[in-house]
């Protein structure tokens, strides 16, 4: 049974004290240092994309080449991961400064800040392993979970998976759409499709002619050169970015939840979720810097608007408090989660129960009431 | 772009078109030219004005004088108008206003800033104690109606108290400059001689150019003043009786602008006082009715009890972060949409319609609930 239903309503109580307790001291103390650190990372990655559309230009000769494609991708990664996905969060929004600001923030990336702010902030964030509630889990082409009731279709889950991560920024893109609705389950419109792909469209567009026609053209004759290197860029970023995503919440140890859990959900039940949805990584501090800080994917859930950089200095804490309680602070290397992540989506392509600690819970779920405490839901 | 005294100015603006172009903003996009410049050079920008800090000087012991370098973004002001000064402290961005102080006819293109630090007061004391020369600041273009005419005026009195020296000193030096012929008094209120700022320029002044006269009015029992004491109608009837034909430009702390608008309004002259204030004077509140309800955040989801305060500072406490900029109605940064209830404009008490409309947060308090759209 999950530790989900052994703790008491006093120990949810607890949980939720002391986690707000780091929460607010966090908040008390932004400052010059956070500016300093998002503007330094700002600065570096306008740095790298410059220096690698610039060494593209020179594209023809291999070495050119393969040092643009590794800046345009290392910049795209920062761009998404740590500078983006942060900053709207609102990570930022305390610092006044109009263009780091979860309003304003746009991203190289085809989904729009909109789009993203609903399926990922609100959604994502608020729902967190909440089947039918959480649109991450499977991105509606794939099973992730027992519970998902198996369909012909999730017999492709694991190439499904690879086209999912191939085209990442596009899937993204179209989350808030909600395909499948329209083409499997037929309870959207085709007018209605339209009419919501219309700005995602718009901001589709403008990336794709900037990476695949204008910068290309910029170069001439060695256009060829070019476009192959914003693919590879594009490609890149989308693969290691799913990779991240992937490794944050599914983990074969990790659970989810059945939608009941939500009524009366108290902050410390909220957190305890979010701690039990969630998986870290280990690696160094380029590492977690290159994933926007998700190798703190339990302290980005718990936190998500507190600057993602404060992660690790956090970790610690979390970890001596999921002890404390008995709650299971899941981490590993970043290849033992991927392992893990793929067995899982192996597992789901096949019909019947298979997956982690999730059937466990699903079976035996019991409405939860919060003695104390408000029903205050995080739409971070 | 930043103004390279070499740089030819035809090569700046075929670059400035250039990189405003509709190609440069698709290859910069999303985020835009400005945001590649800027890792650059601090100060360049396409549009928006940044001024390096070139020098800080104290002309008095509770004051800052800031000369800043702006780039070429800056169109220039009218003596008398304000710009909104935006500093980063403690990573967190202020914006309050100031008036530029200089000759409008001054040859270095430079803006000078010169504020009072107040003691509880946050961006002036920054601004005393910890703005450093090579800073980089925002400003915003100058605006504000309080302003000297095109056509100069035949005979001008300036009427300023403390801080409230800085535009009308703007107004003096330009008019100086430009070797305007007609009268000027310059009427200074100030609490000591060692409080008042420009005190030796103005001297210098009133010696060089026969057409201005200096008067000082510093507390009472101090000495080294032409008058004494508070603003009164005495002061004006012994040393400036021609005071009527005058077009009168006024700045200073409210209660002394109260009493001077008193004057003209008596004597039906209002229509030739011009008048610029530096704080909101906060009417009263009414907080036995107007603050009960509630206020409702409805995208954050949060709700919290009417404290009476104005809409910005509850949002802030309730743990928001709307934008926000001058804090007292002038910018249009903190402008959000009002869904449902009344509020009172702090600056007329005028009391809004129920409906769905747009309102700015730091001069609105809410009538009972409100709910907001952030
Ligand atoms: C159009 C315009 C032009 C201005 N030009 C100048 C200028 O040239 N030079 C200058 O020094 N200031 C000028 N000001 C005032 C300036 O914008 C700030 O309000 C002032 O510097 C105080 O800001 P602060 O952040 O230090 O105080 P805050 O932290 O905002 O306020 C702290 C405390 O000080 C009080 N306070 C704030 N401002 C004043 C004030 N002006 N007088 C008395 N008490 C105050 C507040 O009521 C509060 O209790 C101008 C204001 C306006 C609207
Ligand atoms: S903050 Fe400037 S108008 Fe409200």
């Amino acid at each position: 049974m999950s530790i989900y239903h052994t703790l008491t309503p006093e120990q949810f109580d607890a949980i939720g004290q002391e986690l707000d307790a780091i929460r607010n001291r966090e908040i008390a103390d932004l400052g010059e240092k956070d500016e300093k650190y998002i503007r330094t990372l700002i600065k570096r990655q306008r740095q790298l994309e410059v220096a690698g559309r610039g060494l593209l230009m020179a594209g023809f000769l291999p070495p050119a080449w393969l040092a643009g494609v590794a800046c345009l991708s290392a910049s795209k990664i920062l761009d998404n991961m740590e500078i983006g996905h942060n900053v709207m969060h609102g990570q930022y929004d305390w610092m006044g400064d109009k263009n780091i600001n979860s309003r304003n923030f746009d991203w190289d990336n085809t989904c729009t800040n909109t789009a993203w702010k609903h399926t990922h902030n609100f959604e994502h964030h608020t729902f967190t392993n909440v089947l039918d509630k959480d649109h991450d889990i499977g991105y509606g082409i794939l099973r992730m979970s027992d519970d998902q009731e198996w369909e012909p279709r999730f017999v492709l889950n694991p190439i499904l998976a690879v086209i999912l991560s191939t085209f990442f920024q596009h899937f993204v893109a179209v989350q808030s759409l909600k395909l499948e609705d329209y083409l499997i389950y037929k309870t959207k419109t085709k007018e209605e499709l339209k009419a919501e792909f219309k700005p995602t469209w718009k901001k589709m567009r403008k990336q794709l002619f900037k990476d695949y026609l204008l910068f290309p053209a910029l170069a001439g004759p060695f256009f060829p050169f070019v476009f192959a290197g914003n693919v590879t860029a594009n490609l890149a970023r989308n693969l290691w970015s799913s990779q991240v995503i992937f490794n944050g919440h599914f983990p074969e140890e990790v659970e989810q939840f059945p939608e009941s859990v939500l009524e009366d959900e108290s902050r410390g039940h909220w957190y305890v979720r979010q701690m039990l949805g969630s998986a870290n990584f280990e690696g160094g501090r380029l590492m977690h810097i290159m994933s926007g800080n998700l190798s703190f994917q339990i302290e980005h859930h718990l936190f998500p608007d507190i600057p993602a950089h404060r992660y690790a200095r956090i970790s610690p804490e979390v970890k001596a408090i999921c002890e404390k309680y008995g709650l299971p602070y899941n981490t590993g290397s970043f290849m033992k989660q991927s392992v893990s992540v793929w067995k899982r989506i192996f597992k789901m392509s096949l019909p019947g129960k298979g997956g982690g600690k999730g059937k466990g819970l699903m079976a035996k779920v019991i409405p939860l009431k919060a003695e104390s405490g408000s029903a205050s839901r995080q739409a971070a | 772009m930043n103004a390279t005294t070499q740089t030819p100015r035809r090569f700046q603006q075929g670059l400035q078109r250039l990189l405003q172009s509709r190609v440069a903003g698709v290859l910069s996009y999303p985020h835009g030219v400005d945001r590649y410049l800027e890792v650059l050079n601090p100060l360049w920008s396409t549009t928006e004005v940044r001024a390096r800090v070139e020098k800080i000087e104290h002309l008095t012991a509770d004051s800052v004088t800031v000369t800043l370098q702006p780039n070429t973004n800056w169109q220039g002001f009218i003596p008398g108008q304000f710009v909104q000064l935006t500093v980063s402290i403690d990573g967190k961005r202020h914006t309050r206003c100031y008036s530029p102080a200089n000759s409008l006819h001054r040859t270095d293109g430079r803006i000078e800033l010169t504020a009072k630090a107040h003691a509880n007061g946050f961006v002036s004391r920054y601004l005393r104690e910890q703005l450093q020369e090579g800073e980089v600041v925002t400003l915003s273009p100058a605006g504000g109606e309080f302003a000297l005419p095109e056509q100069r005026p035949e005979r001008v009195l300036l009427i300023s108290g403390g801080s409230g020296i800085t535009p009308v000193m703007s107004m003096l030096r330009t008019l100086c400059d430009e070797g305007y012929d007609g009268e000027i008094t310059f009427l200074h209120y100030a609490n000591r001689a060692e409080d008042m700022i420009y005190a030796d320029e103005l001297a210098d002044i009133a010696t060089r150019h026969n057409n201005v006269t200096l008067l000082r009015a510093f507390g009472d029992g101090e000495s080294g003043g032409e008058l004494s004491g508070l603003f009164c109608s005495e002061h004006l009837c012994s040393s400036v009786p021609d005071f009527a034909q005058a077009t009168t430009f006024l700045c200073g702390p409210p209660p002394m602008m109260a009493a001077v608008e008193k004057v003209w309004e008596e004597e039906g002259l209002s229509d030739r006082l011009h008048k610029e204030q530096f704080t909101l004077a906060t009417p009263q509140l009414d907080t036995s009715d107007e603050a009960g309800g509630e206020v409702r955040f409805a995208r954050s989801e949060t709700l919290v009890a009417n404290n009476g305060s104005n809409l910005l500072e509850q949002a802030e406490a309730a743990g928001l972060t709307p934008e926000s900029g001058c804090r007292m109605g002038i910018c249009y940064s903190c402008t959000c949409k009002k869904t449902a209830g009344k509020v009172r404009d702090l600056r007329t008490g005028e009391i809004s319609s129920g409906d769905e409309e747009d309102i700015q947060l730091c001069v609105s308090v809410p009538v009972g609930t409100v709910a907001l759209d952030i």
